[in-house]
């Protein structure tokens, strides 16, 4: 059995009073792929933002590739190279078309050359299925198209490692689809992924493993159809029958 | 119903309105029309018009002022604006972000900084720059008088674009520091390519209105005292308007202001309207 790629270690994180993360354990695999389901406020992106220290936890590790992020001696710039991020709001560089979105980062943070990063980018949007957009702004972008950019900009990057935050859950209905197919695609790839989601369609076909996570904790986690087929918990129950189901959920 | 009876009713639900709201709207708008022309007509024909052009606008004293230097006058104007601008730009930038540094003493020097110059007019620094010189004996700011002229212009400058760049950059949404953090950029790194690109895309409009603001304070150099050669448009037009006894001089130069001003306040204008569009 090889290292984990991602391992956490009694992680804890408040804001203020409100304690979010109470005391997580986790692991993930090399080439797995994980998505974390649970109610909103459940502390399922503070746990992301953990991992790539957008948010600094009080207390635990966080280990990536070998490195320990949290670390006061870590270089988290470097460290960061390893780990690409997705974000619900796309983030795309709005002064930027969607090539420069990809160049930039090589550019400034990996040294490369102009032509080499130009070749990458060009690359990387073709994999996402945007080669005829590569001088578009983000504003001329549907926001499939943005987030498909937004993906391609972390991958230019060449991470170990793709963080997911609700990736879909800014998008039209209809976009969707174009969004999951990347994200299936790189999963078959072999990509080490962690999606934060509430597509369970997509966690049930793509994922490895399914976290369930509530109020700070992990409540459950295994394979799809164990986790989402047939939840053990009372609070796994009810947050997937309130998801599947939500024209007959009792309201609280 | 009959006719007569419609005729009753409608009598007893308005009686006697004399004017629709409109229509009195409309009548009060004509009476300030011609009130407004009256007015016109009345000043025109009391105004000494002779002695109006004489005094203001007398034709001689227009070419006299237009072949004696005026040319250089708005140039070195254009220059003295432009050095203190630039010069205002960069340290206005660095105060801005010193002052949304983490670390609190940065933040109290830009702070301390930025009340003390905002809260001071701008002629007192000037006044303080011409006796500079006198109070520390062996000082010499280099390119006289232009590097005195763009010190204290800047310094007033830096004071506004700072407070104007701080506002830009806390528009910019935070996730574009998280997307350029998180693609392993330094915080310099993300500032320079990310966030202040942004910053001043937002802050074009104010910026430039800070800049019409330096081009009239640029008048107050003459307090630091300027031979003819290095005179802007308001050294100069007064000078001439003093030996010539006449405000022509005063007006020329006023006008050269106003050829500067009006076509930045219509690109502000327009800039406005663009990212209103782009919204």
């Amino acid at each position: 059995m090889s290292e984990p790629l991602v391992t956490i270690e009694k992680l804890h994180k408040s804001f203020g009073d409100l304690h979010v993360l109470r005391g997580i354990d986790f692991s993930v695999d090399v080439g797995e792929v994980v998505c974390v389901i649970g109610p909103s406020g459940s502390g399922k992106s503070t746990l992301l933002r953990c991992i790539n220290l957008l948010e600094r936890p009080e207390s635990g590790t966080v280990h990536v590739a070998g490195v320990e992020i949290t670390d006061i001696d870590c270089d988290i710039d470097a460290a960061r190279r390893q780990i690409g991020m997705v974000f619900q709001q796309f983030n795309l560089f709005p002064h930027l078309t969607a090539t420069e979105n990809c160049t930039v980062a090589q550019e400034t943070v990996a040294k490369r050359s102009k032509a080499e990063a130009r070749r990458i980018a060009q690359e990387m949007l073709e994999r996402v299925g945007l080669a005829d957009k590569v001088d578009q702004y983000p504003a001329k972008l549907s926001g499939g198209q943005q987030q498909r950019v937004a993906i391609a900009r972390a991958l230019c990057m060449q991470p170990a490692l793709m963080l997911f935050d609700e990736p879909t859950s800014a998008l039209d209905p209809e976009l969707v689809g174009d969004v999951l197919t990347v994200m299936r695609q790189l999963a078959e790839d072999g990509m080490t992924m962690l999606v934060v989601t509430h597509e369970m369609a997509f966690a049930r076909e793509v994922a490895d493993r399914v976290v369930f996570m509530d109020d700070g904790v992990i409540v459950e986690q295994g394979r799809p159809d164990e986790v989402i087929g047939s939840p053990q918990h009372d609070r796994t129950r009810s947050f997937l029958r309130r998801v599947l189901d939500p024209t007959h959920v009792q309201p609280t | 119903m009959s006719s007569r009876a419609k005729q009753a009713v409608t009598d007893t639900i308005q009686p006697k309105r004399k004017l629709s709201p409109r229509k009195r709207a409309q009548r009060i708008r004509w009476i300030q029309y011609t009130l407004l022309v009256a007015i016109a007509v009345a000043a025109a024909l009391a105004a000494d018009w002779g002695q109006i052009v004489d005094v203001f606008f007398r034709p001689s004293l227009i070419s006299r002022a237009v072949t004696s230097g005026l040319f250089n006058a708005l140039v070195n104007t254009l220059v003295y604006t432009a050095g203190g601008f630039v010069l205002g730009l960069v340290a206005g930038t660095i105060l801005a972000l010193m002052k949304l540094s983490q670390v609190g003493p940065y933040r109290w020097m830009a702070t301390a900084y930025i009340e003390f110059f905002r809260g001071l007019p701008a002629i007192i620094i000037f006044i303080g720059f011409a006796l500079l010189p006198l109070a520390i004996t062996g000082l010499r700011i280099p390119f006289p008088p232009y590097g005195t002229a763009w010190l204290a212009l800047g310094i007033v400058a830096s004071a506004y674009t700072a407070e104007t760049v701080r506002a830009g950059v806390q528009a910019v949404p935070r996730g574009q520091v998280e997307a350029a953090r998180s693609l392993g950029m330094s915080p310099f790194t993300a500032n320079r390519k990310i966030v202040l690109p942004q910053a001043f895309r937002i802050v074009l409009p104010p910026l430039t209105n800070e800049l019409i603001l330096l081009v009239k304070d640029s008048s107050l150099i003459y307090i630091i005292g300027l031979t003819i050669a290095a005179a802007e448009l308001t050294t100069f037009g007064r000078q001439l308007a003093n030996t010539t006894a006449n405000l022509t001089p005063l007006v020329v130069a006023g006008f050269c202001y106003l050829l500067i001003t009006v076509p930045l306040s219509a690109i502000v204008r327009r800039m406005e309207a663009s990212t209103e569009k782009a919204r």
